[in-house]
């Protein structure tokens, strides 16, 4: 066996995970604790609920009642972490050329529907990729998207009327609170997704987003001679075609 | 053990691929869990401050008062709510709250005590804030709790109330402060706020009288702030260079400025 040290995660972009990751944590915290103050929304049909966003038993399971204030105070403390990191980030991709294997390209659309179907076991062989699969770019890239109208509907809510602008294009001052709720939902559908792909790939993909290398294991190199059959053809016993 | 430590003081290219490994892989780790421990001893301590003012505690607070001076200074408080068409307007208007509203009133003997800079103290009855010209709007209103509502009010400009009556030294001053009659309820309003074009002396609200618990005979209206400033049955009126007493900033735990 022979082991090879292959980089994956530049510095840089291990800081701006790992700071991130406690960051929209407080985020979504102190959003609770301000949303239940008049806590609204719920999919269903007319006055039937489906979901409720949420359900007293959730409340009072995080100790979320009566803390306005404080959701406030954290919130808009943890905004500025949560925004410069965000920014450090999206620059440090831009000029170190990092994007190049985030954005999706022509094939990724493509290419996402067959990553899925080989994650969920439907298709067998698994699709060439770069650093990220398709699915990755997708939903690396849809995550900045995601971040960036998660500030600009915050900013339309935090001032409506000295950013009337921001808050008319996002449809109202009510509708920029909707999507700010619901962007919320998508990253904690987000980390539930990256999570559970994180424990399906396995420790060596994990352990890389803290030390930015990956160990490669290849079988020691030896002199591999062709096997003679009847048909006098040598036969290729790796799984690569033969070149 | 003994090798393991020689080899995370050993030179990268001194080492084998195994042991370049785990050099590495026990270096990031270690930084990893520095910083994790650096980041949860900072939370901790944040957690831990004692509250200075209702729930926040001196960081917060610090925090809330320089992101207002960010965006006071990045944005122009000079813009105007947006407003809309009478047709929009919620009636009845929703009523939150009735802080200040519970002790005994007599609407037939209220005035308004302006409490001047000089020390004395100006009584003005309703009738005598309704002969100044009448100003309407149809907003927004804002609430804190994250609800909002298209109201109609109307009343007097307080900008034309301070000229009216010649309170122009007081309107130089930093921050305007209000309370009910009863006292159990005030706020602390800054005053390029408080002279906005679009804040009210209100006493009309769908074009009728104010109803009691919306603060018959006259309250604030003040579209450039959350609804908690909107004082209701304003008893007393004063003004400082000093940061007025706020309900809902001294006791509560909110933002002073509560900026919109």
């Amino acid at each position: 066996m022979k082991k090879e040290i292959v980089k994956k995660h530049p510095l840089a972009i291990r800081w701006f995970h790992w700071v991130n990751f406690p960051v929209l944590g407080v985020m979504i915290w102190s959003g609770l604790l301000i949303y239940w103050a008049n806590d609204v929304y719920k999919i269903g049909f007319g006055s039937t609920a489906l979901l409720k966003f949420f359900p007293d038993s959730f409340y009072k399971a995080l100790h979320i009642p009566y803390r306005l204030s404080e959701g406030m105070a954290y919130h808009f403390l943890f905004m500025w972490l949560f925004f410069l990191n965000g920014i450090a980030y999206v620059l440090y991709t831009i000029l170190s050329g990092e994007w190049r294997l985030l954005l999706p390209n022509r094939h990724s659309f493509k290419e996402a529907w067959q990553v899925l179907l080989h994650d969920l076991h439907i298709r067998k062989t698994k699709p060439s990729q770069g650093k990220y699969n398709a699915a990755q770019r997708i939903a690396y890239s849809a995550i900045i998207i995601m971040g960036i109208g998660s500030i600009l509907t915050g900013l339309a809510i935090y001032k409506p009327v000295q950013l009337g602008w921001l808050c008319a294009l996002f449809g109202g001052y009510k509708m920029a609170r909707i999507i700010h709720f619901a962007l919320t939902i998508g990253y904690v559908l987000f980390f539930l997704i990256h999570i559970i792909q994180v424990i399906l790939a396995g420790w060596n993909n994990f352990q890389a987003m803290i030390t930015g290398f990956e160990v490669k294991k290849t079988e020691d190199e030896q002199p591999v001679l062709p096997v003679v059959e009847t048909t006098g053809e040598p036969v290729n016993r790796t799984e690569e075609p033969l070149k | 053990m003994k090798n393991f430590f020689r080899d995370l003081f050993t030179k990268n290219s001194k080492l084998n691929t195994d042991q370049l490994i785990i050099k590495k892989t026990v270096i990031s780790f270690f930084f990893f869990f520095v910083f994790a421990g650096a980041a949860v001893w900072g939370w901790v301590w944040l957690r831990d401050q004692p509250s200075s003012s209702g729930r926040t505690s001196a960081p917060l607070r610090k925090v809330l008062n320089t992101n207002e001076a960010i965006f006071s200074n990045i944005l122009s408080d000079r813009h105007l709510a947006k407003t809309y068409p009478l047709s929009l307007a919620a009636n009845p208007a929703r009523v939150n709250g009735n802080l200040g509203l519970k002790s005994q009133f007599d609407p037939a003997t209220w005035v308004m005590n302006v409490i001047r800079s000089k020390g004395d103290t100006l009584k003005i009855r309703l009738e005598d804030i309704k002969q100044l010209p009448k100003t309407e709007i149809v907003f927004n209103f804002k609430c804190i709790e994250g609800w909002n509502q298209i109201t109609h009010w109307g009343g007097v400009k307080f900008s034309d109330f301070m000229k009216a009556y010649g309170l122009n030294e007081e309107a130089a001053m930093k921050y305007l402060g209000l309370s009910t009659p009863d006292k159990q309820y005030y706020v602390g309003i800054d005053m390029p706020s408080a002279m906005h074009p679009q804040t009210l002396l209100c006493y009309e609200l769908n074009g009728q009288p104010l109803p009691l618990d919306q603060g018959y005979p006259l309250r604030l209206i003040i579209p450039v702030k959350y609804g908690v400033k909107s004082l209701k049955r304003i008893g007393f009126m004063y003004f400082d260079n000093k940061r007025t007493p706020d309900y809902w900033a001294d006791v509560k735990g909110y933002d002073y400025f509560t900026g919109l």
